[in-house]
C-alpha cells in the first residue's frame, strides 16, 4: 500500500514526445512504473519509446485504461491539458510544468468541482512510491521503500530530506511534492488525510515554507484527527519580507507567513518541529525511536 | 510584476473606472505646466515609486498654488524617498503624478486578490478607507467585507450590490459603485493581475466616486499573453543585479550577509540560507539556478554572486534531480576559468551523475572545499567567510 500511485497504476505522459517527458518516462520505466503510453496532439498512431502515442487523452484512456497522467506540456497549454485529463477520467494528474498562470489554475480548480480526480502541482517534482511507481522528476535511487510518508512543497528540499532519511535507514511509503504555487491541486491537508488512511504509513514528514497557511491548516486537522506522528520543517527563516522566494507562493505578506510564526504555531498544535534543515533525518529517527 | 500608480490609473481609465484628472511630470517645470493645464485651485503632487507608505514619508503633497506644485515636484524628483516599505536606501524618484485635488466626503477601501484559502478571486471592501487593510482585518475583522467570485460565471451584479450595501452605501451610490466593482473585476481578470487595490476610494463633496490611489501587480507567469503589461515594467525600480540574473534565467535576491549561495530549487535555496544562519553565518543572497542548469548558467551565477563586495565565501549546494552534477562541475570550472575568484568556494553536490561530477572537479585541480552533506557544507562556508579556516 501507499497513497496515490502504486505498482498497478497505469501511467500516461501528456507532452509525451518532448525531451523532458521522454527522459523522465524512461527513468520511470527503469524502476518498474507501468507507463502505458502518452499523448502528443498530431502524433497519434506513432510509437515512442516502444509505447503508443495518442492525439487525445480520451483516446489514450479508451485504449490503455490509463488512470494516472504526468503533464509536461508548456505553461500556456497546461490548464487545457489538465482539464483534458479530468474530462477523460484520469484519477491522479501530476502537473510537472513550472510557470502556469495563477488565474488558469483558478479556472482549473473550478472545472475540477464535481469530478473525481486529484491534481498534484503544478510546479511539482511529482510522486514516488519507492520500488513501485514514479510519476515525476526526482532521482529515484535515493528513495528507499519504507513506512514514512513525505510531503513537501519544494522538490529539491524533498530530495535533501530523503537523503538524510536514507542514510539513517528510514524509507518512504510515498513521497510527494505538491509544488510551490499559490493555487494548486492538493494542499498539505488533503495529503495528510490520505497518509492517515494508509495502513502502510506510520509517520508523516511535512516540509513547508513561508507564505500561506496550509501547513498550519494541516496541523490543526492533524491535532484533532491524526493518529500518526507528524514531523515538520518550514523553510525560509532567513527570507526577507515582501519578496517572492523563487516559488510563486513563497512570499511573506504578513506575520503569520513567516517561518518562525509557522513553526511556533505547529509546535503548539503538537507537531514535532525540526529547527535545522540539516537535521531533518535525525529528528525523524529520534521521534520514531522515542 | 509591479507598476506605478499613474500606469494603474491609465488602465483604470480604459475600463471606465473614474480617477482624478492628472498627468505625469519629470521636472518641476513640467509639473507646473500640467497643473496649469488641469486648472482649478488645488493640486496633489505624488512621487511615483513602487512602494507604499509615500504619504507619511512626504511623497504626497497638497498644493494650493502653482508655485507650490513646482516646488514640491522639484524637491521630490531626483531625491531618494524613504518609506517604511523601501528600506533605508529608499527609492529614487524620477517622476511625479500631478492631479487635481478634491474635497473628500468619505473614504472607502476596494481591493481584489487571489485568495489562497478559497483558491479563487476575491473582492475585499471596507468603509474604513486609507487604512492598512491587513491591520484592519486583524483589529476589526467585522469592518472588512470579503466576496468570493465563481470563475465559471465571473462577478455578478448582485454580489457588487451586496458589497456596496455592506460598506454602508445607499441610494444611487449602490449602483455607481457596483458598476465600478464589476469593471475592476474585469480589469483584474483580463490583465492577469495578482493584486489590485484602491486605497482610498473616495466620495467627493460633489458626490462623485474616484479612485484616489491605484495599485496593481501582475502574474509574471502570465506575461507571455500580456504584451501591453510587459511594456509597463520599470527596470529602474528593480535591483539591477536581480534584473541581470533574471535575464540569465536565474532567480536572485540580494540580502545583507557575507556567504554567497548558489542552489537549485527554491525550497532548498531557502533551507541552505537557513542552515548558514543556523551555524552562525549570514547568507548574502537567495539564488535558485532552476532545473536544467547549463555550465554557462552556473558560471553566470558565480559572476552575479561575486559582484556583491560583501561576499567572503560561496556555498554551492546542488541536489540534482532534473539537473546533472557533471554539468554543474563543468560550470564551476568555467566560472573559475573566466574570472579570478579570491573567496573560498564550498561545493556540495548530490543526486544525478554525482560520481561523474566529482571526478571532473577532482581532475580539474581547482582550489575548492568539498562537502558531503548540507550540515557539513554550511559549517564549512560559515567558517570560510569568517576566515577561521575549515
Amino acid at each position: 500500500m501507499s497513497i496515490l500511485i502504486n505498482k498497478d497504476s497505469r501511467v500516461i505522459f501528456q507532452g509525451f514526445t518532448g525531451q523532458h517527458a521522454t527522459f523522465h518516462a524512461e527513468e520511470a520505466i527503469k524502476i518498474g512504473t507501468n507507463v502505458v503510453g502518452g499523448v502528443t496532439p498530431g502524433k497519434g498512431g506513432m510509437l515512442h519509446i516502444e509505447r503508443p502515442v495518442f492525439d487525445t487523452v480520451h483516446n489514450a484512456v479508451a485504449e490503455t485504461e490509463a488512470d494516472v497522467s504526468a503533464i509536461f506540456v508548456p505553461p500556456p497549454f497546461t490548464a487545457d491539458a489538465i482539464m483534458e485529463a479530468i474530462e477523460a477520467g484520469i484519477k491522479v494528474i501530476v502537473v510537472i510544468t513550472d510557470g502556469v498562470p495563477v488565474q488558469d489554475m483558478v479556472r482549473v480548480k473550478r472545472y475540477l468541482v464535481g469530478h473525481d480526480a486529484i491534481i498534484i502541482g503544478p510546479n511539482t517534482a511529482g510522486i514516488i512510491t519507492p520500488g513501485e511507481c514514479k510519476v515525476g522528476i526526482m532521482p529515484a535511487h535515493i528513495y528507499q521503500a519504507g513506512r514514512i510518508g513525505v510531503v513537501s512543497r519544494s522538490g529539491t528540499l524533498n530530495y535533501e530530506a530523503v537523503e538524510q532519511m536514507s542514510e539513517l535507514g528510514l524509507g518512504l511509503s510515498t513521497g510527494i511534492s505538491i509544488g510551490g504555487d499559490p493555487v494548486n491541486g492538493c494542499d498539505f491537508l488533503a495529503i495528510m488525510q490520505m497518509f492517515e488512511q494508509d495502513p502502510d504509513t506510520d509517520a508523516v514528514l511535512m516540509i513547508g515554507e513561508i507564505g500561506g497557511s496550509q501547513e498550519v491548516d494541516a496541523a490543526i486537522w492533524a491535532q484533532a484527527h491524526m493518529s500518526k506522528p507528524l514531523i515538520s520543517f518550514v523553510a525560509g527563516a532567513t527570507a526577507p519580507r515582501g519578496r517572492r522566494m523563487g516559488h510563486a507562493g513563497a512570499i511573506i505578506s504578513g506575520e503569520s507567513d513567516t517561518a518562525q510564526a509557522k513553526k511556533k504555531r505547529l509546535a503548539e498544535l503538537g507537531v514535532y518541529v525540526v529547527q535545522n534543515a540539516a537535521e531533518i533525518g535525525k529528528t525523524i529517527k529520534d521521534q520514531i525511536d522515542s | 510584476m509591479d507598476i506605478h500608480e499613474y500606469q494603474a490609473k491609465e488602465i483604470f481609465r480604459s475600463y471606465g473606472i473614474p480617477v482624478p484628472e492628472g498627468r505625469v511630470a519629470h521636472s518641476g517645470n513640467q509639473a507646473l505646466a500640467v497643473a496649469e493645464e488641469l486648472g482649478g485651485d488645488g493640486w496633489v503632487v505624488k512621487a511615483q515609486i513602487h512602494a507604499g507608505g509615500r504619504g507619511k514619508a512626504g511623497g504626497v503633497q497638497l498644493s494650493d498654488s502653482l508655485e507650490a506644485v513646482q516646488q514640491h515636484a522639484d524637491r521630490m524628483i531626483g531625491t531618494r524617498l524613504v518609506t517604511k516599505q523601501t528600506g533605508k536606501a529608499g527609492r529614487l524618484v524620477q517622476r511625479v503624478l500631478v492631479e487635481q485635488a478634491h474635497n473628500i466626503d468619505a473614504e472607502y477601501y476596494l481591493g481584489i486578490v487571489i485568495d489562497r484559502n478559497s483558491q479563487r478571486i476575491t473582492l475585499i471592501a471596507s468603509a474604513s478607507g486609507g487604512m492598512n487593510i491587513e491591520e484592519l482585518a486583524q483589529i476589526s475583522p467585522d469592518k472588512v467585507v470579503h466576496e468570493t467570485i465563481d470563475p465559471a460565471v465571473g462577478m455578478q451584479d448582485f454580489q457588487c450590490r451586496k458589497i456596496a450595501t455592506k460598506i454602508g452605501l445607499n441610494g444611487k451610490q449602490i449602483i455607481t459603485v457596483a458598476r465600478m466593482m464589476k469593471q475592476l473585476y474585469r480589469c483584474f481578470r483580463d490583465n492577469d493581475a495578482l493584486m489590485l487595490e484602491i486605497n482610498p476610494l473616495v466620495r467627493t463633496t460633489e458626490g462623485q466616486f474616484l479612485a484616489l490611489d491605484a495599485k496593481m501587480s501582475f502574474d509574471g507567469n502570465a506575461l507571455f499573453r500580456q504584451a501591453d503589461i510587459i511594456d509597463l515594467r520599470d527596470f529602474d525600480e528593480e535591483d539591477p543585479k536581480e534584473v541581470e540574473a533574471s535575464g540569465h534565467d536565474l532567480n536572485y535576491i540580494a540580502l545583507d550577509g557575507d556567504v554567497g549561495c548558489i542552489v537549485n530549487g527554491a525550497g532548498l535555496a531557502m533551507a541552505t540560507m537557513d542552515a548558514i544562519s543556523h551555524y552562525g553565518g549570514r547568507p548574502a543572497n537567495f539564488l535558485d539556478v532552476g532545473g536544467g542548469a547549463s555550465p554557462e548558467k552556473i558560471a553566470n551565477a558565480f559572476r552575479i554572486v561575486l559582484e556583491d563586495p560583501n561576499v567572503k565565501a560561496i556555498m554551492l549546494n546542488i541536489y540534482a534531480g532534473i539537473n546533472r552534477c557533471d554539468w554543474i562541475a563543468k560550470g564551476i570550472i568555467k566560472a573559475m576559468g573566466d574570472q579570478r575568484i579570491e573567496v573560498p568556494i564550498v561545493v556540495r553536490l548530490a543526486g544525478t551523475n554525482l560520481e561523474e561530477g566529482r571526478r571532473i572537479l577532482e581532475e580539474s585541480g581547482l582550489d575548492y572545499i568539498p562537502a558531503e552533506r548540507l550540515s557539513d557544507a554550511a559549517k564549512k562556508s560559515v567558517a570560510a567567510a569568517k576566515g577561521t579556516g575549515v
